[in-house]
């Protein structure tokens, strides 16, 4: 169920550069029911900035009751989230929006998990939930640069993890496609979240596997009322247009016109 | 023309205090979501009790569903933001066989937004959907800005807007509101043409026509390039339109533009609106009509007030 929580904040860090992982923590964390759900987040009090900003959900913790998140502080409304303390309250709505079926890979099988940029923070929670599960996870990441780039670790400890960066300052110099290709397609499943060109380039090359795409775009209510995150869908679909926020974010491959 | 009484035989002693009645519509209280910001209800309906607000202003509906406009589709701005969906709705016959029977498990009152691009369009529509039970008015929107052809030019001219009204006023089986469009030299003119047309009532105002460029690449954000510009930045503006129109037509107004919190209510009634819209605030805080609701009678207190009428036009008065 969606509600309005006010959330407090447990924890704030910059983890690369502009990038900022946040733990909060109350109820709304329990509504959490998958992997790339997200909560749309007022970061001010007043009108100013005016609009909720949509940030994916990182990483659950039930026993805690917290959940983390990782944004990049680009413009002015994660400028003031991440001016957020320890201790501070946060008005978050959520969580929102359907997100990666982990049902769709059986156990003892492998899925590969490809993120772009600040894509990658979603897959994160997918791979714990898939790994608890007992499925062998491949991570394939690109970013920029590698001062942006970060939970290289993290990932690892749940699998095999690649790094791709742009100007080859970390991992493979190139795109997470150029990764790809080395790997095979020896696997049941693939997962992917990242910019719209990443996820067109993910879905040519896997065309015919089944999978899974995450995907972005400008919101207004989060919820599904204010059409403003609508795209047009292809003929595998009865459905003439999807919502990003209520329809997906996640969406199985092919169904969404990119 | 400030003589739209309460209810006083409905309701709980505490809520009478904010039942308002106007031509179609019995208002539980003064409250309602507006058009474009609130869907059909239903995702809405998944957070509260719908038959608490005073009315529920539906997304627009037009003869055919239409797709929309392009993403991106809207666009934050200094308090407030631009959009340029461009009605995008399941067309008069999903709205009449799915949405509105939806709604009826709710005890509220549908105010219908009628959209489209010729009056032929218009009347078919209005003649349809002001046949369902729970379609208590219809609201004309004469002023969308953001679709090509028709909506807005139905509101930019007195003659025609006159026109269209008095032909959809001549179908329709409920009363009939205009929502004016503010992109216009003197709104008071319009307002009166569609008051001669025989329009029941007003509705204002529709969002003011704006642009955003990016800063890297000097391009319009929004795919449409100009959207409708609605939230607290727009609010002065409505206040100042509303005052005016409510001065020279006889017809009630339900205000709105920029409505995002209770002191904001009051504003509007003082300016002379007889019941208010909440819009873009619901994307803000989902919950906010209810909040606003709740707030009312404390606020009327504070204000020495009895009923909420009492504060329709007192702007008006020396």
């Amino acid at each position: 169920m969606i509600i309005q929580d006010r959330m407090r904040v447990t924890g704030q860090r910059e983890i690369a550069k502009n990038i900022f992982e946040m733990k909060l923590t109350g109820k709304l964390v329990g509504e959490i029911n998958s992997p790339g759900q997200f909560v749309h987040i007022r970061v001010s009090d007043s009108f100013e900035p005016l609009l909720r900003r949509p940030i994916s959900i990182a990483s659950i913790d039930n026993k805690a009751n917290e959940m983390t998140i990782i944004y990049r502080a680009e413009g002015r409304g994660t400028q003031l989230l991440s001016m957020k303390k320890e201790g501070d309250m946060v008005d978050v709505l959520g969580p929102l929006g359907n997100g990666f079926p982990v049902g769709e890979t059986p156990p003892g099988e492998t899925a590969i998990l490809i993120g772009g940029g600040i894509g990658v923070p979603p897959l994160y929670e997918l791979s714990k939930q898939l790994t608890a599960k007992g499925v062998n996870c491949i991570h394939v990441l690109g970013y920029q640069t590698a001062d942006v780039s970060f939970y290289e670790e993290e990932f690892t400890r749940l699998g095999e993890t690649y790094i791709a960066t742009v100007d080859g300052t970390k991992g493979r110099a190139g795109f997470v496609t150029d990764v790809m290709e080395t790997i095979g397609d020896g696997f049941t499943t693939y997962y992917s979240c990242g910019p719209m060109p990443m996820l067109n380039a993910v879905q040519t090359a896997y065309i015919g596997k089944k999978g899974f795409l995450s995907f972005e775009q400008r919101m207004g209510c989060g919820i599904g009322a204010c059409f403003a995150c609508v795209c047009e869908t292809t003929e595998k679909t009865d459905k003439e247009y999807i919502k990003v926020c209520s329809d997906g974010p996640v969406f199985p491959a092919g169904v969404v016109s990119i | 023309m400030f003589g739209w009484t309460s209810i006083s035989s409905r309701g709980g002693v505490d809520m009478n205090r904010l039942a308002v009645e106007l031509p179609g519509l019995q208002l539980k209280n003064p409250i309602m979501p507006a058009s474009g910001c609130f869907g059909f209800g239903k995702e809405y309906g998944n957070l509260y009790d719908l038959s608490m607000l005073g009315a529920i202003m539906i997304k627009a509906t037009t003869l055919d569903k239409r797709f929309g406009n392009p993403t991106p589709r809207v666009a934050e701005t200094a308090s407030g933001m631009l959009n340029a969906i461009g009605l995008q709705n399941p067309g008069l016959q999903g709205v009449m066989e799915n949405e509105l029977p939806w709604l009826e498990q709710y005890d509220v009152p549908i105010i219908a937004n009628v959209a489209g691009t010729e009056t032929a369009d218009y009347v078919e529509v209005a003649k349809t959907i002001s046949t369902a039970p729970n379609v208590k008015a219809l609201e004309l929107n004469i002023s969308c800005p953001n679709v090509k052809c028709g909506g807005i030019t139905f509101g930019t001219d007195p003659q025609q807007a006159h026109d269209l009204t008095a032909a959809v006023k001549e179908v329709s089986e409920v009363p009939v509101y205009v929502k004016l469009s503010p992109n216009v030299t003197d709104i008071k003119e319009i307002a009166k043409a569609v008051e001669a047309g025989g329009a029941d009532g007003i509705t204002m105002i529709n969002t003011l026509v704006g642009m955003r460029l990016d800063q890297k690449t000097g391009r319009p954000v929004i795919a449409n390039i100009t959207g409708g510009l609605s939230g607290p930045a727009v609010k002065p503006v409505a206040i100042k339109m509303v005052y005016e129109v409510s001065q020279v037509v006889q017809i009630p107004i339900i205000g709105m533009g920029g409505v995002s919190e209770t002191a904001d209510v009051i504003d509007f009634l003082s300016a002379g609106a007889s019941a208010v819209a909440v819009g873009t605030a619901n994307f803000v805080d989902p919950f906010i009509c209810p909040k606003i609701i709740e707030e009312l009678p404390s606020i009327l207190d504070e204000l020495g007030v009895e009923h909420i009428s009492e504060l329709v036009g007192r702007s008006h008065r020396l």
